[in-house]
């Protein structure tokens, strides 16, 4: 969208639709909830993250990874490190055989720090640490299925694996990793406790920060030509690639960028919940995370964020009345989301939704815009200018 | 509160004598409303912390899994303490006030846990949460319990290495079952190598160290040290293994589905329990591990437990007959099971001698705390929080129960930082 | 390692390693099976394959039950009984699934993974339901426990025998009815070309039904073999999940020959691994060389197509 300036952008219907949702973030749940309810949508929240992610390079290019819990939990372990090693100074741990490392490695009589927690004593290691070390991953593996051809349902059971893998050696090397029981007890970040009400509440609005960037950094790769690429490949791949455009290379970049956003998701949960445990990291929350995007609208990033808090709230909001229902609840989720209703509620809300806009809002606004309504068959033919990423369209007919 | 009858006869017959009358009864009147406080505290003075404490009931929180993998071994819990606290409320309640229970849904998750555990802290204000079960469960509740100063009664066996102000371990710890019954194996099996097995996480690994360093002092040798993921389940290569070495000894602590299989696997393999040797000693498998197993697939096997559903005295006797008759006649009773129905007890034990429900008060009354109806006889709580129990040796049998063939003379001390097994 | 032993017993002892790694091999056979049908020939993913496998177990369960309470006089051949009976449950509930679900969805691979791991965590909450979150014990008779004992040393596990059998049948089966037989024909004349297949009146449709059925049916007799040598309970499945689609995978998809191919590689790998490192480390190593190689080759080992 070639938006002229920007406060003129806010003013569209797309900018519009982003300051709702940050004035529900910042002003609306903030204000309803107390802080301990507030502290869960930050949790839900940093799930957010992994969806925008999945929007990028499920709904946009594709490739359905079902291995993003790998990349948060990197994330979220590169934190809970840091976190773990400012609450190990010697004088805290003064009682344990070894001073200095964390309890865990003192219970395995582990007698010094391994090698490669060093570095995670310096803060700025970590953040960089962080988006980097999901990202290598990423583009490894990105790089050795790519340049291959590797894609659809085998690149997906492949990612599963590697969910396993990680798994498995977290929990077996206890003494390096926390294992089973992962990296608990946090306590404050840099002399700041993170563990009271305010801090969390200034955690909140930290990770809804972030989030907007990681929306904006979205947005910014799904405007440019990069994102009509991503889309083109996911129709077409043999054309974009016959046009000249080397697909690995693009597949690669949007697979890292999903793996930079989940790895920041990560450290957000690590720092919003207070421990962090190899069962993020494990097949089914990795597949959680898929659904989130799902219901959201595979193709919309905003959507993405929605879908996470609303699976999460019902999730929680089942558990403590109905707990044995909500299985069937996720599990039939997942069938109507697929069947029913493939483009989540994003879909829904262009179909519906958006129609009464139209209606509401055509008179006072001399936009050009050209969404028709029920376009909801046509395929993703956008014309230049009226690149609207909120009503691109998942055409059922390719996967 | 019989004031206001003796106002009436104050007034009534001639000066004198009404004026004796009248100080008698105000004497007896005195005596018996400070009495009748006594019996019924008030809120004011058992519950100065804002707990969810009113002049009738007391509210606690029981936070276990009821969905997920978790399940299956959480629900014993769950009924015990539930069992427990009907029959606290039947025989009149903590301090007075019959006790509400919140339940929530752990569901399996670590951060589940800690957000449920939280949200009884803190919104409902419970006195005493009932709860988790494995140690990773337990360490996602235990940052929450220790910042919002709650008390968590934990009642699986664990590997020891706590010892939180905030947690009542009503569960035996690594050392009370392994050391005794290593020792056990040894002097009346005569014992001289063990192959350690275990599933691949803490518990199991911090068992076999410990395991291990004991049979170390004992100068006996380990041949064999392996561990499987969760939920693993082909065994053939370690069978095989294990044929090899010949212990004498097989140490088991495999959990979960992988119990299954490993137990059908062996005896397919034409390993028979019921001889001498190999010698199969697990902490891992209690009577509700037995059902799904099947008891033709581990009889013969030993268990080192501290409660056992076919320990014979009146306490036992009681607690499963109202067990069975509660939740049904085919239900069983594990270790763990036993170890939750402790946990309301103990705490209306505390709180009773403490005169009050805040949590500070109560732990300074917990040292030293006996309960004598406990179905596994006798227990007594340790300053580190941990309870004093006997350790005993069952044989399992092929209707699934275990027959007791060895207890301890005396109570064994928990010692979660055991030194030289560090 | 080895010091000690005489050769005879070495002898004896590799005998039953390799026999413990034909037994993994009939393990990953018959989960692979089913699921390489739905999957190669149809480009299904069925991630409640696992589900479907607990079904023929708790059908199993109930089966022996009912022989035990009714007929006792027939319990020792009450498992063939109740393959069968597995078999027919899970086929109906397969070709129900396939006509409420899938055919929707053949179109759109990535999705079918979404909907079917909806489903299996439906049937995982049925069945906590309806048996309870415990796991069930499975009685078997006499006759199928215990060791075969083929010399001094060597003991070969009856069950162990026994689940090679199935596999093995189950194979042959599957390969005459695939390529031996009109209704094979049929099938692979869909998959590799279903416009023309229906234009010269295959009903294709049908036989995608079939299929599906016929996949999720041996899944079934998985699961009642399995009850054997392993647990039943509602999250059982899970266990099974990664390593069947690996075998299926690594073995290139539409070739049921690689599937039994990359069972048999995977399985001997797996178990030699396990009996000289520990069972952790061997079972990454397995997946780590599984996934690398796939890495370098990924149409898996003996692909048919070039896939996608």
């Amino acid at each position: 969208m070639k938006s002229s300036s920007p406060l003129k952008w806010f003013g569209s219907r797309e900018g519009l639709y982003y300051l709702a949702l940050a004035f529900l973030l910042v002003v609306i749940l903030p204000l309803a909830l107390d802080p301990f309810r507030l502290n869960m949508v930050g949790k839900y929240l940093t799930y957010a993250f992994v969806a925008i992610g999945l929007v990028m390079c499920w709904g946009k290019a594709g490739i359905l990874s079902l291995g993003q819990g790998v990349f948060f939990g990197l994330g979220g372990y590169c934190m809970a490190m840091f976190l773990k090693l400012e609450a190990s100074t010697p004088e805290a741990t003064a009682i344990q055989s070894t001073p200095g490392i964390p309890d865990f490695m003192d219970w395995n009589q582990l007698t010094e720090l391994p090698w490669f927690w060093e570095p995670f004593h310096s803060f700025s290691f970590t953040l960089i640490a962080v988006i980097g070390v999901p990202v290598l991953l990423a583009f490894v593996i990105g790089f050795a299925m790519f340049t291959r051809r590797v894609g659809g349902v085998y690149f997906a059971i492949i990612t599963q694996a590697i969910a396993a893998i990680l798994t498995i050696l977290i929990i077996g090397q206890q003494g390096y990793t926390g294992g089973v029981n992962g990296i608990t007890d946090l306590q404050t970040l840099k002399g700041w406790d993170i563990r009271t009400d305010e801090a969390r509440t200034t955690l909140y609005f930290v990770c809804v920060g972030m989030l907007f960037l990681c929306l904006f950094a979205a947005r910014l790769v799904q405007n440019r030509k990069l994102g009509r690429i991503l889309v083109a490949m996911n129709a077409q791949e043999m054309r974009v690639r016959f046009s000249g455009y080397d697909v690995a290379a693009f597949k690669i970049f949007v697979f890292c960028l999903a793996a930079a956003f989940a790895g920041i998701g990560g450290a957000m949960f690590t720092l919003i919940v207070g421990f962090m445990s190899p069962s993020f990291i494990g097949i089914v929350a990795s597949i959680e995370m898929v659904i989130f995007c799902a219901l959201g609208g595979r193709l919309s990033i905003l959507g993405a964020v929605y879908g996470a808090l609303l699976v999460n709230a019902a999730k929680s909001g089942f558990s403590e009345s109905f707990p044995e229902l909500w299985p069937f609840a996720m599990g039939a989720l997942f069938i109507g989301v697929v069947l029913a209703f493939p483009n989540g509620l994003a879909g829904l809300y262009r179909s519906y939704v958006m129609p009464l806009e139209d209606r509401l809002f055509k008179r006072s606004k001399p936009e050009p815009k050209t969404a028709s309504a029920p376009a909801a068959t046509k395929p993703s033919a956008e014309k230049a200018d009226d690149y609207d990423p909120m009503i691109t369209t998942y055409s059922p007919e390719k996967s | 509160m019989g004031t206001t009858d003796t106002n009436a006869s104050v007034r009534s017959p001639g000066k004198r004598l009404g004026f004796r009358k009248s100080l008698m009864t105000l004497a007896a009147s005195v005596m018996l409303a400070t009495s009748a406080q006594a019996a019924t505290p008030s809120t004011a003075d058992v519950n100065t912390t804002d707990l969810a404490v009113t002049d009738d009931t007391v509210t606690v929180g029981i936070l276990h899994s009821i969905t997920g993998t978790m399940a299956i071994s959480e629900i014993g819990s769950v009924q015990a303490e539930k069992l427990a606290i009907e029959q606290i409320n039947e025989s009149g309640g903590v301090l007075g006030r019959q006790i509400e229970f919140v339940q929530e849904d752990g569901a399996s998750d670590w951060p589940t846990f800690a957000e449920k555990s939280r949200k009884l802290l803190r919104q409902d204000n419970v006195a005493a949460i009932f709860g988790a079960w494995t140690s990773a469960s337990r360490k996602a509740i235990l940052p929450v319990i220790e910042q919002y100063n709650g008390m968590l009664y934990y009642p699986t066996f664990y590997e020891g290495l706590e010892q939180s102000p905030n947690v009542v371990y009503t569960g035996q710890e690594a050392t009370q079952q392994i050391l005794a019954g290593i020792d056990w194996a040894v002097k009346e099996k005569g014992a001289k190598s063990f192959y350690l097995l275990g599933s691949d996480y803490i518990w199991p690994r911090t068992s076999n160290k410990i395991a291990r360093k004991h049979i170390d002092k004992l100068g006996l040798k380990v041949v064999g040290e392996e561990y499987y993921p969760l939920g693993h389940t082909q065994f053939n290569s370690v069978i095989n293994k294990i044929k090899l070495k010949k212990p004498d000894v097989i140490f088991a602590s495999v959990v979960g589905g992988s119990n299954v299989a490993f137990y059908k696997q062996m005896k397919a393999a034409g390993v028979d329990f019921t001889d001498e040797k190999p010698l199969l000693l697990t902490i891992s498998v209690t009577e509700d591990e037995i059902r799904g197993i099947g008891g033709d697939n581990v009889e013969g096997i030993y268990a080192s437990m501290k409660y056992f559903q076919s320990l014979d005295n009146p306490n036992n006797n009681e607690f499963v007959a109202a067990f069975k008759e509660t939740y049904g006649d085919d239900m069983v009773i594990g270790d763990v099971t036993q170890a939750a129905y402790l946990g309301p007890w103990l705490w209306k034990a505390a709180v009773e001698k403490a005169g009050s429900f805040d949590i500070d008060k109560i732990r300074e009354e917990f040292a030293g705390i006996e309960f004598t109806k406990a179905p596994e006889g006798y227990v007594r709580i340790h300053e580190n929080h941990h309870l004093w129990s006997k350790t005993r040796i069952g044989q399992a049998q092929v209707d699934g129960q275990y027959k007791v063939v060895h207890e301890t003379e005396e109570l064994m001390e928990p010692d979660p930082f055991p030194e030289g097994y560090q | 390692m080895f010091d000690g032993y005489t050769s005879s017993e070495l002898m004896s002892i590799f005998a039953m390693q390799g026999f413990a790694g034909l037994s993994l091999f009939s393990v990953f056979v018959l989960m692979a099976m089913g699921l390489a049908i739905i999957f190669g020939q149809m480009g299904v993913i069925n991630m409640a394959h696992g589900e479907f496998m607990i079904l023929g177990a708790y059908t199993t369960y109930l089966t022996s039950g009912f022989f035990q309470s009714y007929l006792p006089g027939l319990f020792g051949g009450y498992f063939f009984f109740a393959i069968i009976l597995a078999f027919l449950i899970c086929a109906v509930l397969g070709a129900l699934v396939e006509w409420l679900m899938i055919r929707h969805l053949y179109h759109r691979p990535l999705d079918t993974l979404l909907a079917t791991w909806g489903l299996s965590l439906i049937m995982q909450q049925a069945y906590r339901s309806i048996f309870g979150a415990r796991e069930v014990g499975v009685d078997l008779p006499e006759w199928m426990m215990g060791a075969f004992q083929v010399t001094d040393l060597v003991e070969l596990p009856i069950n162990g025998l026994f689940v090679m059998i199935i596999a093995l049948s189950i194979a042959v089966a599957v390969y005459l009815l695939m390529y031996r037989s009109g209704w094979g024909k049929n099938v692979r004349a869909v998959v590799q070309n279903r416009s023309m297949a229906e234009a010269v009146g295959i009903n294709s449709a049908g036989i995608d039904r079939a299929t599906f059925a016929l996949g999720c049916g041996i899944a079934g007799i998985a699961g009642a073999a399995f009850t054997m040598i392993g647990s039943t309970g509602p999250s059982s499945g899970q266990a099974y999940i990664v390593d069947t689609f690996l075998v299926v995978v690594f073995g290139g998809a539409q070739s049921l020959i690689g599937t039994i191919i990359s069972a048999f590689g995977i399985s001997q790998a797996q178990s030699t691994m396990e009996f000289f490192l520990s069972g952790s480390m061997a079972k990454v190593l397995t997946l780590l060389v599984v996934v690398g190689i796939l890495m370098l080759r990924p149409e898996g080992l003996m692909a048919l197509k070039v896939r996608r």
